[in-house]
């Protein structure tokens, strides 16, 4: 049990440490580390308290793909040129204060619930509804759940994301012209009567091509 | 307290069982790749360092040794120093869960499968930090593009492994390998077992997907600024990565440690040596495929794997699953 808590600790000092980092390093390429780290250790603090699967997703989806993104964006961008501008009135988009502000506070009021809720944590576990057994893997009871009872909100979760992803897509695309596209279909049924034209060239004139 | 000294100690020890071989494998591999590609193209290959050359990579590790590490000026250097760290460490890692017999398995987890997917999901990080410490074009140039192309793979080898574990009902990597005991998995998915070697090769930078350390565009990608130890830890955590994938191919579709048939001299040979059989036969057709094949376009790269892997992978997962649900074969029940 020793050998627990001592792990338990080392891993939410790392959280925590890393995550006072992501907000306090100057550099923005170094924040997505710290980034990276926080989730790593959350994970592992997942693994910790039996739940492997969400552990495990965790480091699939958030440290595997999102924080992939996360770094190219901040690399691609260079977010550092444009840091000093963003609170300064130069830039003429408006400054960003007011909208962290709110963002912020609402966050707060949502901390201060759920430290809030913990009161009445033992009621809320009695409550549940669902039975959770401790026989079969997590993994297990969380597909009894979400693919039954849960079916509706899953799917209408995952159609959202579907539909925010087109959203996306559909507002970034442009189309360019003069862009030249590969067709393997077009390539491999070209025969050689369409490709070879045997010309007979008068003598001192020669051929135009292309004409 | 003594117990738990001792429960350390045995763990260290099995641990170290383990990562020598898979080392001294990974050298050896590096050996193996380079003769298969020499005797394709009629060349001899490393044939000099002790008996048939086999000791060409001790004397390559030697000279990476005494070789300078000579860390760039302009670069970040915590993180340059880090790269090849985290690249080694998550290669070698991930073999923990590789089951190499019955209750031959260092950590026999629940979600095997998952942790296996997620740390070959995390190498990138290798790539992109050792590609960005640099701060020089050519490997930030490398590093951009490999994350690209291991997280476009990542999702198809994803959309694979969930067909596989329709088939098995668990996450565990031994269960997987039991489940095959009549009928490997290769002969009712092999449209899935091809594309999963193809997104192998795409996911450890193997040639015809080498787009990130394409020499002839980019010197030697995300490596360029490397030199010495640093270089070679690269070198071995690809290498390793790479052994890695030939051991999740034997597992999820070659049957893992069991013996092609059931009878009596077969089956008796011991289980780890099947594994390890069919890790090399896999590790030959990698090679075979950088011998032949040309390197790709990188558009061309992009289209295989969202265009063509990732609809057909996911075709064939409404495929199998209906299958497994009209003969009622659905595993788990």
């Amino acid at each position: 049990m020793i050998a627990h808590s001592v792990f338990f600790y080392i891993f939410s000092l790392i959280a925590i440490v890393s995550a006072v980092m992501v907000t306090v390093s100057k550099n923005t390429v170094h924040s997505v580390f710290f980034l990276i780290l926080d989730f790593i250790s959350i994970s592992c603090l997942f693994i910790m308290i039996g739940a492997e699967f969400l552990g495990m997703i965790m480091l699939i989806v958030y440290v595997g793909a999102v924080a992939v993104l996360f770094l190219f964006v901040v690399m691609m961008l260079n977010v550092a040129e444009q840091k000093g501008q963003w609170f300064s009135s130069r830039w003429d988009g408006g400054t960003h204060i007011p909208v962290g502000l709110l963002v912020s506070l609402i966050i707060f009021f949502e901390l201060i619930i759920v430290i809030g809720g913990w009161k009445y944590k033992p009621d809320l576990l009695n409550s549940l509804s669902l039975n959770i057994s401790t026989e079969v893997t997590n993994t297990k009871s969380i597909g009894n759940v979400l693919y039954t009872d849960y079916i509706l909100l899953f799917q209408i979760s995952g159609m959202i994301l579907l539909v925010a992803m087109i959203g996306a897509i559909v507002l970034t695309f442009r189309e360019r012209a003069g862009v030249k596209r590969q067709s393997y279909v077009k390539q491999i049924s070209r025969e050689r009567d369409e490709g070879v034209d045997l010309v007979e060239a008068e003598r001192n004139k020669g051929v135009k091509i292309d004409g | 307290m003594d117990s738990y000294f001792s429960i350390l100690f045995t763990e260290v020890y099995k641990i170290l069982f383990l990562l020598v071989p898979v080392l001294v494998s990974v050298a050896m591999i590096v050996w193996l790749d380079r003769r298969v590609w020499a005797f394709v193209q009629k060349r001899r290959g490393p044939n000099v360092v002790g008996p048939f050359g086999l000791f060409q990579s001790l004397a390559d590790a030697l000279k990476y040794i005494f070789k300078e590490i000579i860390i760039p000026a302009s670069s970040n250097k915590f993180v340059f120093v880090l790269a090849p760290v985290v690249t080694m460490t998550l290669a070698l890692i991930s073999w923990a869960v590789i089951p190499f017999g019955e209750d031959f398995v260092l950590a026999d987890i629940n979600v095997g499968i998952l942790y296996l997917f997620a740390v070959s999901s995390l190498g990138v990080y290798g790539i992109i930090m050792g590609g960005w410490a640099s701060n020089s074009k050519y490997p930030f140039l490398g590093a951009i593009r490999s994350a690209a192309q291991m997280v476009s793979y990542e999702v198809s080898i994803g959309v694979i492994i969930i067909n596989v574990l329709l088939c098995v009902g668990s996450l565990n990597l031994s269960d997987i390998v039991m489940a095959q005991q009549n009928l490997w998995f290769v002969i009712p998915l092999f449209p899935m077992f091809v594309i999963f070697f193809i997104s192998a090769l795409a996911e450890t930078n193997r040639p015809p997907f080498d787009l990130p350390e394409a020499e002839a565009e980019l010197v030697a990608g995300y490596q360029t600024e490397y030199s010495g130890m640093m270089y070679a830890m690269f070198w071995l955590g690809e290498y390793a990565n790479i052994l890695l994938m030939c051991a999740m191919g034997a597992v999820l579709f070659l049957g893992g440690w069991l013996s092609p048939i059931d009878i009596f001299p077969f089956n008796d040979i011991p289980g780890p040596f099947w594994l390890i059989f069919k890790i090399l036969f896999l590790f030959i057709l990698f090679a075979l495929v950088k011998a032949t094949v040309p390197r790709y376009r990188y558009d061309q790269l992009m289209k295989l794997g969202w265009k063509i892997f990732l609809p057909f992978s996911l075709f064939y997962v409404v495929l199998t699953s209906s299958f497994l649900l009209y003969f009622d074969l659905l595993p788990g029940k």
